[in-house]
């Protein structure tokens, strides 16, 4: 089984990145671009086949290691 | 005093922290490898700068789940000093024995200059050799050391004493200008700036010899 982990900084948490990405895309000419957050995606295959099963063991590793939750969220996403 | 400090793959400021707590306190520091699972009897254990792990993931996070973590943890629960400098204090925050987390500069650049603080507590055994208020200029050294933690944290990190250092002219985008801070048992540090790095006029300044003078009053 395949899973895909999207790790974002939550809202409200200052992202400069994102920021300098939003002025650089202005500066190209893409007026009509607002905010921008940017944030990681971890591609996993996991030696699972149950869905329930992996989903859980995915939230343990995004609580442990994946995300920081203290400044980021985590959003999982599973392919059979 | 005798004390360890913790070598990671990318550590790069292990041997400057050994060279001063050498220096400061006439005894050698024991160099600990992060795959050891325990550590030799000391008072004081401190965590390096440098690019543990290549700061893959994010700073810190890798660094926090090698072996001796355990061992620090430990020895912190126990009341034993612990003091991470820079890319330490990164894996303080990960580990959980302090709280908050350091963000990416908020200007974007990595930060490579002397920085002025305040000293703004005094109570602990890190800083009681210097004066309230006292200003120290210590460098800094990092692309990640934006000091971020929700509200209710800063709140009650002011409320109880625990911000150590706060930065005159912020250079990284930390909330409230914090520099370092303390855990709530008073015996874990984290600070960005480097004192290590001033413990000897020939080499720049002389500001971080207080914390080492301080620990060693307070450990010995």
């Amino acid at each position: 089984m395949k899973a895909r982990v999207f790790v974002t900084l939550k809202n409200g948490v200052l992202d400069p990145q994102g920021k300098a990405i939003g002025h650089a895309l202005n500066g190209l000419g893409f007026a009509s671009v607002g905010e921008v957050r940017q944030g990681k995606v971890i591609d996993l295959e996991l030696k699972e086949t149950d869905a329930t099963k992996a989903k859980t063991a995915l939230k343990d590793m995004c609580e442990k290691l994946l995300a920081n939750t203290v400044i980021e969220k985590y959003e999982i996403e599973l392919k059979s | 005093m005798k004390s360890a400090v913790i070598v990671f793959p990318a550590s790069n400021c292990d041997r400057d922290a050994a060279t001063a707590l050498e220096q400061m306190t006439g005894k050698k520091a024991h160099m600990v490898w992060h795959q050891d699972n325990a550590l030799p009897d000391v008072d004081l254990v401190v965590l390096p700068g440098g690019f543990s792990y290549g700061d893959y993931l994010r700073c810190g996070a890798m660094a926090n789940q090698s072996k001796i973590m355990g061992a620090i943890k430990a020895h912190a629960a126990k009341g034993g000093a612990v003091l991470g400098i820079c890319n330490g204090f990164q894996v303080l925050t990960e580990s959980g024995l302090l709280p908050g987390a350091l963000m990416r500069n908020a200007g974007l650049k990595f930060v490579c200059k002397p920085v002025t603080m305040s000293v703004e507590e005094t109570q602990s055994a890190f800083t009681r050799k210097y004066d309230k208020g006292q200003t120290v200029t210590f460098p800094v050294a990092h692309g990640e050391g934006n000091y971020y933690a929700d509200d209710e944290t800063l709140n009650r990190l002011e409320g109880e004493g625990r911000v150590m250092f706060r930065y005159q002219d912020n250079p990284n985008g930390s909330a409230r200008n914090i520099a370092g801070i303390l855990n709530e048992k008073r015996n874990v540090m984290g600070l960005m700036p480097h004192p290590e790095r001033v413990v000897d006029e020939a080499l720049g300044g002389s500001d971080g010899r207080a914390l080492f003078q301080g620990l060693i009053e307070a450990l010995s």
